[in-house]
């Protein structure tokens, strides 16, 4: 059974990373859109895809997750914005936890942009 | 919405919009088949007025479009299977209680009901997104009951770790995951 014991086991070790980690604006940021749009597109299995591949590939040092309201573009939700920094920001449309985990494997490890999943690729010609 | 835990997602972020501390989020089944849930938060709450007209598809705070559908539809969801959706409000400066309660019956054997859904992801999402919200989460069922309260899990791991780290939230899904368990 997971006890609470167990949770105070995480804390003792992840107080030393904690305290590591440098929160000096480096960090790239993935921003998920969770307004009633989002949630009724599917960005609830979006979100939980890149919080885990975020952790299975061992990002949390750099990557952060995080969670906005509707941004107006409805029609595209689910919504998912990558900020890295001194880069231009990317806004990958109708997503899904597939393309979630295409996304941190090419995109956030990579460095390559998956532009098949951008807002310029799926804007009605 | 498919799931009613998409629905209570969607409302417990209506709660965190409205600057609440605390969320109580309440599931109650009986034997009958019905379900009752309740989201209660000490936000800014809303006049009479606000409160009349959230379930408006026509109304809605948000400034980017001017349809709010949440509500509404969840209201006709919950009517469609003979049940209902009431709002209670008191907002700010009226008194100490101030916040909103979100309160829908469903008839889950009735044919139009949607099934509650993957509340754990929900919860998970809700914990992520607003780590720093007191948290209080109940299921209770015939068969038992499914808890979880942020407050004794931030007592656990003190001011230095936060409830949205990566570890902690696949605890946390692993802790509901075996409380549910043993409801079946």
């Amino acid at each position: 059974m997971k006890t609470l014991a167990e949770l105070a086991e995480i804390r003792e070790k992840m107080k030393g990373k904690v305290a590591m980690r440098q929160n000096d604006g480096n960090e790239t940021r993935i921003i998920v859109g969770m307004g009633t749009c989002g949630i009724a597109a599917g960005a609830r299995p979006v979100l939980a895809a890149l919080v885990e591949e975020v952790s299975k590939e061992k990002l949390e040092e750099t990557v952060t997750v995080t969670q906005t309201g509707c941004i107006g573009i409805c029609q595209y939700e689910p919504v998912v914005e990558v900020i890295e920094p001194g880069k231009e920001k990317v806004t990958y449309v109708k997503m899904t936890a597939e393309k979630a985990q295409r996304v941190v494997a090419e995109h956030i490890k990579g460095g390559k942009v998956v532009t098949a999943f951008t807002i310029g690729a799926n804007v009605a010609k | 919405m498919r799931e009613l835990s998409l629905n209570i997602l969607d409302i417990a972020q209506n709660s965190v919009r409205a600057e609440a501390t605390a969320i109580t989020i309440t599931l109650m089944e009986d034997a009958e088949g019905w379900l009752t849930f309740e989201i209660a938060d000490n936000g800014k709450g809303m006049d009479a007025e606000t409160v009349r007209r959230v379930s408006d598809p026509f109304y809605t705070t948000r400034t980017t479009r001017r349809v709010g559908l949440g509500l509404p539809f969840l209201r006709l969801a919950a009517e469609q299977t003979g049940g209902s959706l009431e709002i209670r409000s008191t907002p700010r400066g009226e008194g100490e209680d101030h916040g909103t309660v979100v309160r829908a019956v469903f008839n889950m054997k009735h044919i139009d009901a949607a099934p509650l859904g993957d509340m754990i992801s929900t919860l998970c999402v809700l914990l992520q997104g607003q780590p720093q919200i007191n948290w209080l989460y109940i299921h209770t069922t015939p068969r038992g009951e499914v808890r979880l309260d942020a407050e004794e899990l931030r007592a656990v791991l003190g001011e230095d770790i936060s409830l949205d780290e990566t570890e902690v939230i696949n605890w946390i899904r692993d802790y509901l995951d075996e409380q549910y368990s043993t409801l079946d």
